[in-house]
C-alpha cells in the first residue's frame, strides 16, 4: 500500500491548503532542538566504544609526486601508536556529491599538499596525534603548477553556448560593460569537523560518520574498501553542518573501516580543523568576465559570461558558475564560456550552493554597473529584465516571484533613501545602499519514506535523508502531523540511517522538497487505509481524529496493527519542460571607514520566494544563514594558496575569516506566500541555498554606494577599498 | 602529544627552581602554548603551571599601576582605575582576541604570545624562528601579517599582541625575576629584541626566568586612542594598530608617546616620531612629516604593501582625534 508519483504532471491539487491541523509552516521549534542544547544529541565522534582506539591522517607536505617510504617503526610502540597504516584503498580526494562510487584512491600519489597519505593508529589520540606529526616520510616529487592563471586551461566543448551574435550586440548597444570580476576560494568551515567511527560485526561494516548524501555514501564506502554495500551501514542521525563537503564520503570514513579492519578494534577518525581546510573540498577560485549590453530604454540585449575555474587533474566536477546565466535576465545575444586550470590544488567541489553563490553574485555586480551606465535604478533595472520564458530554452518558468521579490524587498528596506555614490557620510563612515536579485535553480531528487500510524495513534516517520542542522526532523515531523491530523509531539522522525528508505540526502536546495513530498506520499497513503476503515471516500483528520460525516474517531485504536506506507517521489516531465528556480532580492546598508577603508554591514534586508514554505523559522533561518556567509563572502572569507607550492596557508578559524557575531547586522528575512505546481507535490521548491546566491553581491554593491570605490576582486578588504579612496 | 611533566608551583621561588633547563616552560592561560603544542610547533618536555603564584591583582605603586603577571586581561581591561587613568589599554584589550580567550589570557603570558604567521604555525615548512636555520618561507609566500618594520632577512613575522602596544605608549616596564631571585625591571622598550640572525630570541629574557609583573608609570598624557585595524570587526589580529597617549600643554603638544601593532617584529615605537611632535602646534603637515618619518624604513613584501599606506592613515587621523581632543 505505497504511493508512488512521478511528477509528469504538475500537483494542481493543493491538499496541503485544505487539511485541518495547521502546523505546515508555522515556526514550530526544531524537536531535535532541546537534546541538542543539552548535549543529548550523540554526533559522529562522540560515541563511546568499548575498546575504540584513535586514527589521525598523515599529510603529505609536497604538492606532487609519490611517496617513496614511509617510516613507520620510528613511531609505532611508541606511547601506545599501534599500527601506522597506509593502504592503496585509502582516498587520494573526497567523493564528489552523488558519485555513488569511490573516489580517486592510492595515497601513495600525491596530487596535492594536505593530501592524506597514511594513518596513524594508537591507543589515545594526543599519542596518534604525535605520531602523525612525527612520521617520516620520504618522497620522490613530480613537477607540478599551482597557478590557475599561469596553465593554459581546458575548453571543454560541452560546457560552451552560444546564441545571436553578442560581439555585434556590444558594438551596437546603447550601454554595454565588460568587466572581470574574481572570488576566492572557499571552505565549507562547517562547525563540526569530518568524523567516523567504524566497527566490523564479522563481514558488516558499521560506521558512524557525519555525511549529507546515506544512500550514496554507502555505495561510494562500499566501492572504496570493496565490499557489498549490503555489509555496509552508516548512521549519521545528526551533523553539525555540512554545506557541501560532508556530500560524498570524506578521507576518514575509508580510513577508520581499513583501519578497523585490520586491528579488529573500532577505529574513531576525526579531520583537524587544519585537515578540514586542506583536504575536503574546497570552492574553485573563479574568474569571470561579463559583456552585458543594453538599449537606450535599458532592455538588456546581450549577456555574456565567460569563466575561468581550476581544478585537480583528472577530475570531473568544475565549478557550474553559470549555471544560471542562461535563465537569470533577458538578451537575445548570448556566450557561456567555460574553462577549467588543471593544477595541484586541494579538489575543488561543492561548497555552499555551488555556481551560483559566486555566479549570480559577481552577474549582479555586473548588472549594477550595467544599471548605472544606463542611469537606471538597479532595481527597475531588473525588472525591466526579468524575462517572460527562459531566453535560452524557450521554456515557461513553473513560477516566477523575482519581480515581487525586488518590489516588496525595497519597500521594507527603503531602497527610496539611497542616494548617488559618495552622498552619505557619518563622522568617519561612508554609508552607501546596495542590492542584488537571489536566483537558485531548484531540483526535485527522486525521495522514498516510510510513515507507519501505530496501533496507539502515534506517528513513525523514516528515511535514510539526512538533517546537516538544516531542520528535517522539523518539516518532516510537520508534514506527517498535517497530512494525518496528529499533533507534532505524536510524529517521531528517524533519520540518517542506511537500513532506512533512501531519501535524496541534504545538497542542491533538494532535500526538504522532495523529502517532504515522500512523507506526504507515504502519509498519504496512510490516509487512504484510514478513509477505507471509515468506510468513506472522505476524512478529516485533525487533533488524533478522524471525521467523516457525523461520525469522530480516535486514530489511536482504529487499527489493531501499524499500518505503514512507503511514499516515492520521482522527477518528471514537469522538470523538463519548465525552467524552474527559486527567487528573492537582498538589500544592504553599508559603512565604509573613510580612514581605513573597512566595510560594516549596518543592516541587510531579504525578500525569498520558495513555493511552499514547510517551516517558517527553519527556512528563514536558511535565509539568515546564507546571507551570513554572503556577508564573509563580500568582505572576509578567502583560502589564501601559497604562491609557490599552492598549499592552504590559512588553515584555521582564526585566519580563515568567517564572519563573527561583530560582522553580522541585524538582518530580516521574509518568505513570500507561493505554490509551485511544477515542483513538486506539495508545492514546494529548494530555500536552502537560496539566501547565499547573489548576497554578496547587494554587499559590494552598497560599498559602490558608499565610497564610490568598485571592488571586482573579491573579497572586498580594507586594502582593496584603501587603494582608491581620497587621502 | 608529545610526552612532558608537568609541575605545579606553589610559589615563586618553586616555578624559577622547576622552570630551569632547556625543555622547560611556564604554563599561564595556555591560549597560545597549549595551541603550539598540539601542533608540535613548541615540544617542552616540562610545563611549571604557574597559576597558583600569588601574582594577581592589580596595586598602586607610588604614582603608578602594578600589575602582576596573572591578572587576566578580562580583569585588567574592566579594572576600575585602568578604565579611568589608562583608557588605552583598556581599549586594547578588548579589541584583542574574544571573551573567553581574554578571561583565560594572562599579562604575562599576552607579552610573550607568540607570532600568528602562516609558516610558523606550520611544521612542514621552514621557519628560522621554530627551526633556526632552516630558512623563511613567508618571504616570497603569503604576506598579509607581515611586517613593513624592523624584520630581517631570516624573519619577518609581526608580534600579535594589543595589549603590549598599548603598553608601550604608556611606558610601561616589565619585572622579571631570575633564577638567582633577583629582581630586575626591564623598560617594555627594550624587552624585545629585533629579530636579526636570531629570530627565535624574540625578548632579553633569560632561560627560567620569570615575568612577575607590569608596572606603569602614571600617564603623561590624558588623550588615549587605541586604533585597530583588521580583518573583521572582531577576533583577528591587527593588520595595524596604534595606540596615542598625548598630552596637550596649550595649544601645543606637551607629551606624546605612540606606539604600532601590526607591522613590525615587536610592538613598534619610534622614538623619533615621538619627539618631532613633541612641543608642536598640531597640524596635518607635522603629522605628515611624522608619518614620514615613521615609514621612512618600511619595505613591503607583496601581500602587505598595503599596511605603508593604511600606518600612514591611521598615524595621521589618530593625532588629529587625539590632538582635538576626541579621545575619551
Ligand atoms: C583565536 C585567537 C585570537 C586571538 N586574538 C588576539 C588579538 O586579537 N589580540 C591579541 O593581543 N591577542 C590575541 N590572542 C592571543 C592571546 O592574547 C594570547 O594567547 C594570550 O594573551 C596568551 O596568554 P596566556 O596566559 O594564555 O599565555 P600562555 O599560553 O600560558 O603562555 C604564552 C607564553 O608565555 C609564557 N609565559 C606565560 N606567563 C609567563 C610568565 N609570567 N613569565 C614567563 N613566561 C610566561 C609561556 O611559557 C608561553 O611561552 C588570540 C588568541 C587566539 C587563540
Amino acid at each position: 500500500m505505497n504511493k508512488h508519483l512521478k511528477m509528469d504532471r504538475p500537483a494542481t491539487e493543493r491538499f496541503l491548503d485544505e487539511t485541518a491541523q495547521n502546523v505546515l509552516g508555522t515556526p514550530m521549534d526544531r524537536p531535535d532542538g532541546p537534546a541538542k542544547a543539552a548535549g543529548q544529541a550523540t554526533y559522529a565522534h562522540e560515541w563511546q566504544i568499548e575498546g575504540l582506539c584513535h586514527g589521525v591522517l598523515v599529510r603529505a607536505t609536497i604538492p606532487a609526486g609519490r611517496v617513496a617510504r614511509i617510516d613507520a617503526d620510528a613511531v609505532t610502540g611508541r606511547d601506545g601508536v599501534l599500527r601506522v597504516i597506509s593502504d592503496p584503498r585509502m582516498l587520494r580526494v573526497p567523493a564528489q556529491g552523488g558519485a555513488n562510487e569511490a573516489p580517486d584512491q592510492g595515497p601513495d600519489e600525491v596530487a596535492y599538499l594536505g593530501q592524506p597519505i597514511a594513518l596513524v593508529v594508537a591507543e589515545t589520540f594526543e599519542a596518534a596525534r604525535d605520531g602523525a606529526l612525527a612520521l617520516p616520510v620520504e618522497y620522490d616529487p613530480a613537477d607540478f603548477t599551482v597557478d590557475p592563471d599561469a596553465v593554459e586551461p581546458e575548453v571543454p566543448k560541452k560546457k560552451q553556448a552560444s546564441q545571436g551574435d553578442l560581439e555585434a550586440a556590444m558594438r551596437e548597444a546603447a550601454h554595454s560593460v565588460d568587466v572581470t570580476y574574481t572570488t576566492p576560494g572557499h571552505n565549507s568551515a562547517a562547525m563540526e569537523p569530518h568524523a567516523a567511527i567504524a566497527v566490523w560485526n564479522g563481514d558488516d561494516l558499521l560506521l558512524r560518520g557525519s555525511y549529507q548524501m546515506l544512500k550514496y555514501n554507502r555505495n561510494e564506502l562500499a566501492d572504496a574498501v570493496g565490499i557489498d554495500p549490503a555489509h555496509v551501514r552508516i548512521l549519521s542521525p545528526y551533523v553539525g553542518g555540512g554545506f557541501g563537503s560532508k556530500l560524498g564520503i570524506t578521507h576518514e570514513a575509508v580510513a577508520a573501516a581499513l583501519a578497523s579492519k585490520e586491528l579488529g578494534r573500532p577505529v574513531s577518525v576525526t579531520l583537524s580543523r587544519q585537515q578540514v581546510f586542506e583536504t575536503t573540498m574546497r570552492r574553485s577560485e573563479t574568474r569571470q568576465r561579463f559583456r552585458l549590453a543594453c538599449d537606450a530604454e535599458g532592455r538588456m540585449t546581450a549577456v555574456g559570461h565567460e569563466v575561468l575555474v581550476s581544478q585537480l587533474p583528472g577530475q570531473q566536477f568544475s565549478e557550474p558558475v553559470t549555471q544560471a546565466t542562461p535563465f537569470a535576465y533577458a538578451g537575445p545575444n548570448r556566450v557561456i564560456g567555460h574553462r577549467i586550470a588543471r593544477v595541484n590544488r586541494t579538489c575543488a567541489g561543492s561548497v555552499r550552493a555551488p555556481g551560483e553563490a559566486v555566479g549570480i553574485t559577481a552577474m549582479e555586480n555586473a548588472m549594477d554597473e550595467l544599471a548605472e551606465a544606463a542611469g537606471i535604478d538597479p532595481v527597475q533595472f531588473r525588472i525591466l529584465n526579468i524575462p517572460e520564458k527562459d531566453p535560452t530554452s524557450g521554456k515557461p518558468f513553473s513560477s516566477h516571484t523575482l519581480e515581487r521579490a525586488l518590489r516588496e524587498g525595497a519597500e521594507r528596506f527603503g531602497w527610496s533613501e539611497r542616494r548617488a555614490p559618495g552622498q552619505r557620510r557619518e563622522g568617519d563612515w561612508l554609508i552607501g545602499m546596495g542590492m542584488a536579485s537571489a536566483i537558485r535553480v531548484n531540483i526535485l531528487a527522486e525521495a522514498k519514506a516510510r510513515v507507519t500510524l501505530e496501533p496507539d495513534g502515534r506517528v513513525l516517520v523514516e528515511t535514510d535523508m539526512t538533517d546537516i542542522g538544516t531542520g528535517t526532523y522539523s518539516i518532516l515531523t510537520q508534514v506527517a502531523s498535517e497530512t494525518l491530523g496528529v499533533s507534532t509531539d505524536r510524529v517521531r522522525v528517524r533519520l540518517g540511517d542506511t537500513d532506512l528508505p533512501p531519501g535524496p540526502g541534504s545538497g542542491g536546495s533538494w532535500g526538504a522538497a522532495s523529502s517532504g513530498s515522500a512523507v506526504y506520499l507515504a502519509a498519504r497513503a496512510v490516509r487512504d487505509r484510514i478513509a477505507e476503515a471509515m468506510g468513506a471516500d472522505e476524512v478529516t483528520l485533525k487533533d488524533g481524529h478522524a471525521i467523516a460525516g457525523n461520525r469522530r474517531v480516535d486514530l489511536a485504536g482504529l487499527f489493531d496493527g501499524p499500518v505503514t506506507a512507503e511514499g516515492h517521489v520521482e522527477p518528471g516531465k514537469t522538470m523538463k519542460e519548465t525552467r524552474q528556480s527559486s527567487f528573492g532580492a537582498y538589500f544592504c546598508e553599508v559603512a565604509v571607514n573613510a580612514v581605513t577603508g573597512e566595510t560594516r554591514v549596518r543592516r541587510m534586508h531579504g525578500t525569498f520566494a520558495a513555493g511552499r514554505i514547510l517551516n517558517a523559522k527553519t527556512a528563514s533561518s536558511q535565509c539568515l544563514g546564507g546571507m551570513t556567509f554572503g556577508i564573509g563572502m563580500a568582505l572576509t572569507e578567502e583560502l589564501l594558496h601559497d604562491p609557490r607550492d599552492g598549499h592552504i596557508v590559512n588553515r584555521d578559524l582564526a585566519e580563515y575569516h568567517l564572519p563573527v557575531n561583530a560582522d553580522v547586522p541585524q538582518i530580516d528575512v521574509v518568505l513570500l506566500e507561493e505554490r509551485d505546481d511544477y515542483a513538486s507535490p506539495i508545492q514546494a521548491k529548494g530555500i536552502g541555498e537560496l539566501g547565499i546566491c547573489g548576497a554578496a553581491g547587494a554587499v559590494t554593491n552598497a560599498i559602490y554606494n558608499a565610497c564610490g570605490v568598485r571592488v571586482r576582486d573579491y573579497p572586498a578588504t580594507l586594502d582593496k577599498v584603501l587603494a582608491v579612496l581620497p587621502d | 602529544m608529545k610526552r612532558f611533566d608537568y609541575a605545579r608551583a606553589a610559589d615563586v621561588a618553586e616555578a624559577l627552581r622547576e622552570g630551569q633547563g632547556d625543555g622547560a616552560a611556564f604554563i599561564a592561560g595556555g591560549t597560545n602554548l597549549l595551541d603550539l603544542m598540539k601542533l608540535r610547533v613548541l615540544t617542552p618536555d616540562r610545563l611549571v603551571d604557574i597559576n597558583r603564584l600569588a601574582l594577581g591583582g592589580i596595586e598602586r605603586d607610588g604614582d603608578g599601576l602594578r600589575i602582576g603577571a596573572l591578572v587576566t586581561n578580562s580583569d585588567l581591561a574592566a579594572d576600575e582605575t585602568v578604565r579611568r587613568d589608562y583608557p588605552v589599554l583598556s581599549r586594547a584589550l578588548l579589541a584583542g582576541a574574544s571573551g573567553q580567550l581574554r578571561n583565560k589570557a594572562t599579562t604575562g603570558g599576552n607579552l610573550l604570545q607568540r607570532t600568528r604567521c602562516y609558516y610558523f604555525y606550520d611544521i612542514a615548512m621552514p621557519c628560522n624562528k621554530r627551526d633556526p636555520g632552516s630558512g623563511c618561507q613567508a618571504r616570497g609566500g603569503v604576506t598579509r601579517l607581515h611586517a613593513i618594520l624592523g624584520g630581517s632577512d631570516k624573519c619577518i613575522a609581526t608580534h600579535p599582541s594589543d595589549m603590549a602596544v598599548a603598553m608601550l605608549a604608556l611606558k610601561a616596564e616589565v619585572e622579571v625575576e631570575g633564577t638567582d631571585g633577583a629582581r630586575r625591571r626591564v623598560p617594555l622598550d627594550d624587552f624585545y629584541v629585533p629579530p636579526g640572525d636570531t629570530p627565535q630570541v624574540e625578548t632579553v629574557l633569560g632561560a627560567g626566568e620569570l615575568i612577575t609583573a607590569v608596572i606603569l608609570p602614571l600617564p603623561a598624557g590624558d588623550r588615549q586612542i587605541y586604533a585597530k585595524v583588521r580583518d573583521r570587526a572582531s577576533y583577528a589580529f591587527a593588520l595595524v594598530s596604534c595606540a596615542a597617549v598625548i598630552g596637550m600643554d596649550g595649544d601645543r603638544i606637551g607629551h606624546a608617546a605612540l606606539a604600532f601593532g601590526g607591522i613590525a617584529p615587536r610592538p613598534w615605537r619610534n622614538a623619533e616620531v615621538d619627539g618631532l611632535l613633541t612641543g608642536q602646534a598640531p597640524s596635518d603637515d607635522l603629522f605628515r612629516r611624522a608619518a614620514d618619518l615613521l615609514l621612512a624604513d618600511a619595505k613591503g613584501h607583496g601581500g602587505n604593501d598595503f599596511k605603508i599606506p593604511l600606518a600612514r592613515r591611521v598615524l595621521i587621523d589618530t593625532l588629529r582625534k587625539a590632538t582635538r581632543g576626541d579621545a575619551a
